[in-house]
């Protein structure tokens, strides 16, 4: 992965300062969902071998929450937005559930595995 | 041909040129009555139970590289049965048990060493959950000894016993537990699902599961389609992928887990020792090169390797268990593609597919499994019904509340 990150609001970072929770495409139901809805939520995966969405949290930095565009076969990293843009932008297009966030303009984490 | 100490001696007298390949390289035929998609351990171990323990050899095992390219051939090789759950222990004793009479069940060498396991305990509350736990293992007819600083002492001698923050106050022993050749492994139940005829099919990558009314009547292949009754998958780091070819997404997520080797030194780590502060565990191969390992690179990952960052922390936690260890010098890393699942526990059981069968979610413990992983999935395949000892391992187990979850972390996979 790349060793460096570049964040958001703390420009380019060493990834160690970083915890990666997973899959950002998930959206938490409603509280009053369907049993099916909150099981598919807490426990299934679309384990995508290939670019996903993930939320980060930058532990050692502004501890905000962000979302990465990573490759999970390459490790490339392919753009670093905050959660909060990604998910305004995801409700702008409530029929494209996981549609990528715009990248912030310093967001220009790259680099190889 | 079978292997004894005759052949060996046979052979060498005769320049060793009589020697056969160990399976046949067969075309795949139209139609099988079982297809196994996954040619690693557990796949392998399943073809060899259908053909010796239901008497179905008209099965086929596809594999997308070669026989045990995936994890089978990746890991530390540590055999042990030390559950405390009861949906797992019963399950892993008996794998133990299968490990036992492997080597001769399988006419292959497999390296089977049973030279104990021993976890450490570093506080009064770690050593009280590990009495536990061994009672468990002992409910179960496994065999588990606490052994005090002292016992650990006389065992281990080179620890770090005084260490600051993490003093080893004693350890959980299962002396049945050990080591076994990986590859061997792989090896051994190949070549003997072979001799009872069923056809292992390198080289051919399932790239759809053809379903007609519900019901899977095959699969499309790299290498054309082939029909079959039931299709077993034991795809491991790829299960969801192959699974997502019959409409299923699977409570897994893939994750790398590393592994390192040392070079090669004089006899040093007799038994396999784990570190209770951090993930972390020793063992000495039989060449010499210390075999350790530690947690997860804790992200998703199809790819085989792993970070500098985890590299660093298993090395550290080395160090800490064992300082003597820090001139040793690294000679390999590499990692494997974990199928992670939401409680840690594996999954044998039927889909909501007909025909469709499954066989994942091992985490990083699935080589110690592979006899009774294939055992348990061939008694699935043949008849239909769960074998007893893998009941608990179902599929539906989260939606209805029922997880087996060893280390209480709840639906975060790569905490298990």
């Amino acid at each position: 992965m790349a060793s460096l990150i570049t964040c958001p609001h703390c420009g380019v970072r060493p990834k160690e300062e970083f915890t990666i929770r997973g899959d950002a495409k998930p959206v938490r139901p409603a509280p009053e969902a369907k049993f099916a809805a909150w099981d598919d939520y807490v426990h299934n995966r679309d384990n995508v071998r290939g670019v996903m969405a993930e939320h980060w949290q930058h532990v050692g930095g502004c501890r905000r929450w962000l979302v990465v565009e990573r490759d999970t076969f390459t490790h490339e990293v392919h753009s670093v937005v905050d959660a909060a843009d990604y998910a305004r932008a995801r409700a702008a297009k409530p029929g494209r559930k996981a549609a990528p966030a715009k990248p912030a303009k310093a967001a220009k984490g790259r680099g190889m595995a | 041909m079978k292997y004894s100490a005759l052949s060996i001696l046979r052979q060498g007298l005769s320049g060793n040129k009589g020697w056969q390949p160990a399976w046949r390289e067969p075309e795949p035929k139209k139609h099988y009555d079982v297809i196994i998609v996954g040619g690693g351990g557990h796949g392998l171990a399943t073809a060899h139970y259908l053909a010796k323990n239901h008497g179905i050899t008209n099965v086929a095992v596809l594999e997308k590289g070669y026989l045990g390219s995936g994890n089978v051939g990746r890991n530390t090789t540590i055999v042990r049965a030390n559950y405390l759950l009861e949906g797992n222990e019963p399950f892993f004793a008996h794998s133990l048990k299968l490990w036992e009479g492997l080597e001769q069940e399988l006419n292959f060498n497999a390296m089977m060493s049973q030279r104990g396991v021993i976890n450490l305990y570093h506080s009064d509350g770690q050593r009280d959950a590990y009495a536990r736990r061994g009672n468990a293992m002992r409910l179960a007819g496994e065999d588990a000894e606490l052994l005090n600083r002292e016992q650990v002492r006389e065992l281990v001698p080179y620890l770090d016993f005084d260490n600051a923050r993490f003093p080893v106050h004693g350890g959980l022993m299962q002396r049945r537990g050990g080591t076994a050749r990986h590859d061997g492994v792989a090896w051994g139940y190949a070549r003997a699902a072979d001799m009872r005829g069923v056809d292992l099919i390198q080289n051919c990558e399932v790239t759809g599961i053809r379903r007609e009314g519900g019901r899977v009547t095959g699969v499309e292949t790299s290498r054309g389609f082939i029909g079959c009754n039931r299709l077993g998958l034991a795809a491991a780091g790829n299960s969801s992928r192959v699974a997502e070819m019959a409409g299923m997404r699977l409570p897994v997520e893939s994750q790398v887990l590393q592994a390192f080797v040392s070079e090669g030194i004089k006899p040093f780590v007799d038994q396999v020792v784990t570190f209770g502060a951090a993930l972390f565990y020793l063992s000495q191969s039989d060449k010499g090169g210390l075999v350790f390992g530690g947690s997860l690179d804790f992200y998703n990952s199809y790819a085989q390797r792993g970070n500098l960052a985890t590299v660093e922390s298993v090395m550290e936690a080395a160090c800490a268990m064992v300082p003597a260890v820090a001139r040793v010098k690294v000679l390999r890393a590499w990692g494997g593609v974990m199928d992670m699942s939401m409680d840690g526990s594996p999954i044998i059981d039927r889909t909501p597919v007909d025909n469709l069968y499954l066989n994942c979610g091992w985490c990083y413990g699935g080589f110690k499994a592979t006899p009774a992983s294939g055992w348990c999935f061939a008694h699935l395949l043949a008849t239909g019904e769960t074998h007893e000892l893998a009941k608990a391992f179902r599929l539906d187990r989260f939606s209805h509340g029922y997880q087996i979850d060893e280390t209480g972390h709840g639906a975060q996979a790569n905490l298990h």
